[in-house]
């Protein structure tokens, strides 16, 4: 061939080169089609592995009752008896280490997401004790009469 | 050749070549397992339980680290509220990270509407979160590989490998995919998968004291989530997007979009 032909294709041969080789540096050798083939599973496999090491921070009831025996026993009896600890309490995340103390909600507003009176036919919310805030107490806090680890009412 | 050898060598040509070729081929076991995983895993939501506090989406905003001041959510709960003349309102305001705890229904710009108990047919709430569907459209628009469905059929992103370009966002029929505000990257629920691989459960099922949420693998015939979307009256959100999405709900209306 002649010369005026082999220049410009040089040039496109240089370019392939460094194209493939850049690819070749920045893509992870584990990046392609995997078990979902190549629709639904072509990925970087490893990131599978990254997202299954995040910590998890909340750590369930059992978790809080491994040491927390008496509180836990107070429970028992009460309608709050299967609430999560953690949604009060805060998520537990590495305590007793980290946190050292975990911060409690002891606010009205955490207490009126589930008493509230709603009218709510075919929903559980309709089965749940509840107030209209505004004539309720005030702005006080629920804590302040009702245990809100036993709030039975007989027992306030 | 004679007339009868060509016929003979024909025949067994025309044979041969029928023969597809992919009959040929041999099956690879591990292509058939993944094709039939057993572990697949599916969600339960039952919405006569659920009761609307938003301990869910609080919970997993915290698990997950989603800003609780950002108007962005992996789940949210919806409420529902049908009047007797045929009116249907619906809000969800902030997700329900702070529960429900007005009558009034916040329709945005319009303002608040209130329907009064007298009113009211049936009203209820709707958790909502992705859907892990088994062919997502999500995915198919990513023009990258950032994300992507793991075998056992959760949806991921890549957050190293997504360059943020949105179109998953928009793919999505049911909306559950977002712009993270600080990873700034396409963010969604993975059902917590750093959790349900390592034996626990979602934070959202650990966080909803009433049981409305339930998380399971949906081919063991034994297990609790399996059993009831086998065996109960189940519904799913927008079949017709043929997405094939793999949370059921009990008590689903059609006015639940």
């Amino acid at each position: 061939m002649k010369k005026h032909v082999w220049r410009p294709l040089w040039v496109v041969v240089v370019l392939v080169v460094i194209i493939l080789l850049a690819r070749w540096v920045y893509v992870p050798a584990d990046f392609g089609v995997q078990d979902r083939g190549y629709t639904f599973g072509y990925h970087r496999l490893g990131n599978e592995k990254e997202w299954q090491a995040q910590t998890p921070r909340y750590q369930g009831n059992n978790y809080c009752a491994d040491c927390h025996e008496e509180q836990t026993a107070r429970l028992a009896g009460g309608s709050h008896l299967d609430f999560p600890c953690e949604n009060c309490h805060s998520a537990a995340g590495e305590h007793p280490t980290k946190p050292e103390k975990l911060a409690i909600d002891r606010s009205r507003a955490l207490c009126l997401r589930c008493h509230v009176k709603l009218f709510m036919p075919s929903s559980g919310r309709n089965t749940i004790p509840g107030i209209d805030p505004e004539r309720h107490n005030g702005t006080g806090d629920c804590v302040d009469c009702h245990n809100p680890h036993k709030p039975n009412l007989e027992e306030m | 050749m004679k007339r009868r050898d060509f016929l003979k060598h024909a025949a067994v040509f025309v044979s041969g070549v029928s023969v597809s070729l992919s009959a040929l081929e041999l099956i690879d076991p591990k292509e058939v397992l993944a094709a039939n995983p057993d572990l697949r895993w599916g969600f339960l939501v039952d919405t006569y339980k659920c009761v609307g506090c938003g301990f869910c989406v609080k919970g997993c905003k915290i698990e997950n680290d989603i800003p609780l001041e950002a108007n962005v959510t992996r789940t949210w709960v919806e409420r529902y509220v049908m009047t007797k003349n045929g009116e249907v309102l619906m809000d969800s305001p902030r997700g329900a990270q702070d529960g429900y705890t007005s009558k009034l229904i916040d329709h945005g710009a319009s303002g608040k509407k209130l329907a009064s108990d007298k009113e009211i047919a049936q009203a209820f709430f709707v958790p909502k979160l992705c859907n892990q569907c088994s062919t997502p459209a999500c995915v198919q628009v990513c023009p990258v590989g950032a994300t992507y469905q793991t075998a056992d059929g959760v949806v991921l992103v890549d957050r190293k490998w997504c360059i943020g370009c949105g179109y998953c966002i928009m793919g999505c029929p049911y909306g559950v995919r977002f712009f993270h505000p600080v990873e700034h990257v396409a963010d969604k629920c993975t059902f917590c998968y750093h959790r349900i691989s390592n034996g626990k459960t979602t934070a959202c099922v650990q966080a909803c004291a009433f049981g409305a949420r339930q998380i399971g693998n949906l081919r063991d015939p034994n297990d609790p989530v399996a059993k009831v979307v086998m065996k109960q009256r189940v519904g799913v959100l927008r079949d017709e997007y043929g997405t094939k999405p793999n949370v059921y709900y009990i008590g689903l209306n059609e006015e639940v979009r």
